[in-house]
């Protein structure tokens, strides 16, 4: 207990627990579960099912911050990445291109747009929130591109399954998917020094490079890896809508992936992270979007929430805040005192 | 006798938590004459002018300015009082223009409006009378660092004539313009500016000061006249005999000089422009050289243009009897080159990653980021060096940050001992520790070249650097200058040397 | 000639307002009714708020800072406008609410970023989310504006030689454009914004008030966002959540296109304003053409954007070699 106490998973799991919490209480139905044909259905199912994309794109994103930089452009992304699929298998029952080709085509081109994302960042040094916001920018006007301007529709039966469920598995699909992100990215982080090394990086750049670490390689794999995270992101989105709508898809996604890791306790300016932190970052505001959307609460009213929990997180971990907080500490026991 | 000081400091002292930066310092400035502050790293120059400059709050002493007490609480503060001071780096902003970078904060306006035309026409004028004919239209940053500099000396006084501090304005100027800024230091003395120059070149101090106040230790060495001190006893002054708070080692026993090996790494000619002019250099196994000369005198840049952090453009490196090229620090690395950098803080240490994680770094970059490690190999690791360099920590899982200046230095060590480095270059290895953790370094320097391992050993301690090498190299002004070996290395020819009083050999 | 031309300040500007009458050029020549002082106009027309905003965001920018709250700031202004002109609020009342709405969320990012020290990008991103949010806590759907002033407003037509017309709105941002550029050439608050957009540090050793004038730009582009919702609302005649979606990447965009460096200090705010005739003219073009679609405003506008990154870098290196 003491040493889970200490872990970075520790605020994350609270703060979920705490909406859990709430949603005990108040919400009653709210953890209902119910086996249907072999697959469970219910509140909290929805919850991880809906979160899917999320947390998969907060997996790349905390890498990309651990380095110190941002990535704003995956919601594009996975709005191209969305658009080739689609586009690809066609509208028909029938797949117009074998599935395993689609994904892997509509992958290799998220993978060449964290390239490039990362080729400004780390080798021509262009200020990542700029370097990005080109993708930003066009990347749904290429989106747009690939889909003719049409929400092309897919009801090619195995993709739709990806967001829903496989036979013989009474969880969705895209849990799985989930699962298997997060342990290839915990493999490559921790089994192999990659993720120290961007620890490293994001904490002391210059110290880095003198311990002999190439850290614009470093910097430039986060940025490849966040790519391919929004492209994988990109196929869940299209299977939940059965569409590819270029305009909305991930639409904002990037500020609720940035959100996630500052939830999982990752610091904007680099150093430390824990993938698994964020993933529960990532649960906490689908979570809570669930909570208010059962409550009755109109679900666009949840960025106000956002927006409060944001500035809380970053004021506790200001220094400043922390100092103020301090003094009037201080005055008040002085007071107490006299 | 000359007219009353415009400036006096007395008994000046000032303690940071752990450290006596400056005990009963006095010093005194008079209008009309330019006064060179000089003493080696922590003598305690920069703390004498951030209290006058009102950047620190001194402990007990005096400061007064044209005989009244004042107490400048903040950098503002002091330059209404009329102490102005130039920085090495340039505090002004590139983007703007040169006109405005004298004057913002204090434009002249009309009807609201910033009088643009009058503005240029005072900034004409202003830099007219410092000798300079530029287009003060033109952004800053489109002109030389020299002439940055002067317009950063016509900023300060345009806020304040009474007493112009230069901190270290000539380090990134060369010797023209180093004579251009000496010209309007003159030129300023001769209207009554009390001029206070800080430098670390002598020559410097010779052409210009009319008089030299020398610190070394945070106390007082003394004031003296610059045509009455020879050059050879400045420096002697200022690098002075501190065994004092040394644990003392016996001087006989310094390292013998093994029968000259065979040198294992060669540099010819190599240098980079600006840096350093190309040198010579043979290091043998189990060497300890000792890289000498004054702050700014090349000493870093020759490091690391051996390690791959500068990149040289002229001349060759050998190693075992193969030409090698250096560009980056993974190449040094995988030569079996290790740097502990000066600056532990910015360069050194990374704050976030625990001991363990610290140590195993240049290991594991050379490895490359695939080929990790094992967790119980690094454990081993970590713990073989904690015990060897006695490094004090809760636990290997303790965070860098939270270390002492002494255990983090060790860690750092610890970095490159992990990477079993055929030379290791130590770049001031003991600035800033306490004097437990001081000798502790030293004995392992030795220890080390024991094992075979060769040592390029930095120090602005003369002393330290003496009693640690086996051989001396001595540099002035971004050049080797000599070696000294043997009988020659004492302080005496050191001094010389660095003090240009002596022919190469 | 191109070296000298390279280093000149005003290089940018000069690119950009070249390649804004390059582009109405081949406008004019490929389609037939495209060189009209109309089409011209109407680029101011359907833009007006968007040169609003992309004037306060130069001005962000050259701080050295960053505001991707105005798009946000847009839609809550005009949902809150609409909501009180169904309650029959006075109209006049209404508009001055709402600049003092946008003053005060301002001030307060401005607050929790020079206070804080918490990075604006995360500051103002809070603030996206906020307004956002509450422009759905107001109404979730979208309320029309029916009321007589602004319906009598939005339809006003300002006369110009040759039947041409501007509408108001385009008066208000060329006002608050043109007070923008004088603001921040000829007053000391204007050159202090500049100092520590080159150099905040330094601008703090120089003795100016960097603090208060950090969060003095970040009120007057609040002021200036809730202005250009009260265009956008002229020009819609609605409140609507999804009302000026993305139009923060629109004027940041605009912004570097038009000169402004997002390292802070470099650029002139009327840049801003070809800029946003640039992207203006590019989506002209293509509804002009009829068969190219309008993703295609998109990408270029992308591919613009990075190539005034790219040029922005080029002339830092020359300034570093014009160094040694």
């Amino acid at each position: 207990m003491k040493r889970f106490k200490r872990s970075p998973l520790f605020w994350p799991t609270m703060g979920l627990c705490a909406v859990l919490l709430f949603d005990l209480i108040f919400l009653p139905g709210f953890f209902t579960i119910q086996l249907k044909n072999g697959y469970l259905y219910g509140r909290v199912i929805d919850i991880v099912n809906n979160a899917a994309t999320l947390m998969i794109l907060s997996i790349g994103m905390t890498l990309v911050i651990a380095t110190g930089g941002t990535d704003i452009s995956v919601g594009s992304i996975l709005a191209i990445s969305g658009a080739i699929v689609a586009q690809m298998l066609g509208p028909g029952q029938t797949a117009r291109t074998p599935l395993a080709v689609c994904l892997l085509v509509a992958l290799a081109v998220s993978a060449v747009l964290g390239c490039w994302n990362g080729m400004l960042v780390a080798v021509v040094g262009v200020s990542p929130m700029v370097a990005t916001l080109i993708l930003n920018v066009a990347g749904r006007g290429i989106a747009q591109l690939i889909t003719g301007g049409q929400i092309p529709t897919v009801i090619y039966k195995p993709f739709c399954m990806i967001a829903s469920y496989v036979p013989g598995m009474p969880l969705p699909f895209s849990v799985l998917i989930v699962i298997l992100m997060f342990v290839l990215a915990e493999l490559y982080t921790r089994k192999t020094s990659f993720g120290m090394f961007v620890e490293s990086v994001g904490t002391n750049a210059t110290a880095s490079r003198y311990s002999g670490i190439n850290a614009v390689m470093i910097v430039f794999l986060t940025y490849v890896i966040s790519g391919l995270c929004a492209g994988v992101g990109g196929f869940i989105t299209t299977s939940i809508i059965k569409a590819a709508d270029a305009n909305n898809a991930g639409y904002l996604i990037e500020m609720d992936a940035i959100l996630s890791v500052a939830l999982g306790g990752t610091k904007m300016t680099g150093g430390r992270f824990s993938l698994g932190a964020s993933i529960i970052g990532a649960l906490i505001i689908q979570s809570l979007t669930t909570t208010l959307y059962a409550w009755g609460v109109p679900p666009q009213v949840l960025p106000v929430v956002k927006a409060v929990v944001v500035i809380l997180i970053c004021l506790i971990q200001s220094e400043e805040f922390r100092g103020l907080l301090g003094r009037i500490g201080n005055g008040e026991r002085k007071r107490a005192h006299a | 006798m000359e007219a009353e000081p415009i400036l006096t400091m007395a008994g000046i002292c000032k303690s940071y938590p752990g450290v006596r930066a400056l005990s009963n310092v006095d010093f005194d400035l008079m209008p009309g004459e330019i006064h060179a502050l000089v003493g080696e790293n922590g003598a305690g120059k920069s703390t004498l002018i951030k209290i006058l400059t009102g950047v620190e709050k001194l402990d007990s002493g005096r400061i007064t300015l044209e005989g009244k007490d004042i107490l400048p609480k903040s950098t503002q503060d002091a330059q209404k009082l009329g102490i102005g001071t130039v920085y090495q780096e340039i505090n002004l902003c590139p983007n703007l223009t040169v006109a405005e970078n004298i004057f913002i904060g204090k434009e002249k306006t009309k009807h609201g409006k910033i009088d643009w035309k009058s503005l240029y026409a005072d900034a004409r004028r202003t830099m007219k009378g410092l000798n300079l004919d530029i287009d003060v239209q033109k952004p800053l940053n489109s002109y030389s660092v020299a002439v940055q500099q002067m317009v950063a000396i016509a900023r300060t006084l345009e806020f304040s004539s009474k007493v112009l501090i230069l901190d270290e304005p000539t380090s990134s100027l060369d010797q023209n313009e180093a004579n251009k800024l000496f010209e309007i230091m003159r030129q300023l003395r001769d209207r009554g500016l009390g001029i206070l120059f800080i430098t670390h070149f002598i020559d410097q101090v010779y052409e210009v000061s009319d008089r030299i106040t020398i610190l070394r230790n945070g106390g007082l060495v003394g004031h003296y006249r610059t045509r009455d001190l020879p050059k050879v006893q400045m420096v002697a002054k200022m690098i002075g005999k501190d065994y004092s708070d040394l644990v003392a080692m016996d001087r006989t026993a310094r390292p013998e000089q093994e029968a000259a090996e065979k040198p294992f790494l060669r540099a010819e000619k190599l240098g980079r422009r600006g840096d350093i002019a190309p040198f010579d250099l043979a290091v043998g196994k189990g060497e300890v050289i000792g890289l000498t000369g004054l702050l700014g005198s090349g000493r870093t840049e020759l490091a690391q243009l051996l390690f791959g952090i500068r990149r040289a453009d002229t001349g060759r490196l050998v190693l075992n009897g193969k030409e090698i090229k250096i560009a980056k620090p993974i190449d040094g690395i995988r030569n079996g080159f290790a740097y502990c950098p000066e600056d532990r803080k910015a360069q050194g240490v990374i704050g976030e990653l625990t001991v363990r994680e610290n140590i195993i770094m240049a290991l594991q970059a050379s490895r490359g980021h695939l080929k990790r490690i094992s967790r119980k190999e690094q454990e081993a690791i970590a713990d073989r060096y904690i015990k060897a360099l006695n490094i004090k920590a809760s636990s290997q899982e303790q965070l860098v940050r939270n270390l002492s200046g002494g255990n983090q230095q060790k860690v750092i060590l610890a970095r490159w001992l992990a990477t079993d480095p055929e030379l290791l270059i130590l770049d001031e290895p003991t600035r800033g520790i306490d004097i437990g953790a001081k000798s502790e370094i030293q004995k392992l320097v030795r220890r080390l070249a024991k094992n075979d391992i060769a040592i390029l050993f930095i120090s602005s301690e003369v002393d330290e650097t003496l009693r640690c090498s086996t051989r001396l190299v001595v540099l002035r002004d971004k050049k080797v200058v000599g070696e000294l070996r043997g009988e020659d290395m004492n302080e005496n020819r050191v001094m010389r040397m660095i003090a240009e009083e002596v022919e190469q050999p | 000639m191109l070296k000298k031309l390279l280093r000149s300040k005003y290089f940018p500007i000069i690119i950009t307002s070249v390649l804004f009458v390059v582009l109405f050029g081949i406008g004019s020549a490929l389609f037939e009714g495209f060189f009209s002082l109309q089409v011209f106009l109407n680029l101011f027309i359907d833009n007006a708020y968007l040169i609003v905003i992309a004037t306060g965001m130069s001005m962000v920018l050259i701080l050295g800072g960053i505001d991707i709250s105005v798009g946000s700031v847009i839609a809550m202004v005009c949902m809150a406008s609409a909501a009180m002109l169904r309650d029959h609020v006075n109209p006049y009342l209404v508009m001055l609410l709402m600049v003092a709405v946008g003053a005060a969320f301002g001030f307060t990012q401005g607050c929790l970023i020079q206070f804080f020290k918490i990075q604006p990008f995360i500051v103002t991103l809070a603030g996206l989310f906020f307004a956002r949010g509450m422009t759905a806590v107001i109404n979730t759907t979208s309320i029309n504006i029916k009321d007589p002033t602004y319906v009598a407003i939005s339809n006003a037509k300002i006369p110009l030689p040759g039947g041409n017309y501007v509408s108001p709105g385009v008066v208000i941002a060329l006002v608050l454009l043109a007070a923008a550029s004088l603001v921040m050439t000829y007053t000391k608050f204007g050159r202090t914004v500049y100092a520590i957009g080159g150099n905040e540090a330094s601008a703090n050793l120089m003795g100016l008030p960097v603090g208060k004038t950090k969060i003095l730009v970040y009120t007057v582009n609040g002021i200036y966002s809730s202005i250009a919702g009260i265009v956008f609302s002229f020009y819609m005649l609605s409140g609507y959540t999804r009302h000026a979606v993305g139009a923060e990447m629109d004027a940041i965009s605009s912004s570097v296109i038009g000169g402004m460096s997002l390292t802070g200090g470099i650029g002139y705010v009327p840049g801003a304003l070809f800029g946003v005739l640039i992207n203006g003219t590019i989506q002209t073009l293509i509804t002009f053409q009829g068969t190219l679609s309008s993703w295609w405003a998109k990408i270029v506008s992308g591919l613009l954007l990075c190539a005034f990154i790219v040029l922005q870098r080029m002339i830092l290196k020359n300034k570093g070699v014009g160094e040694s």
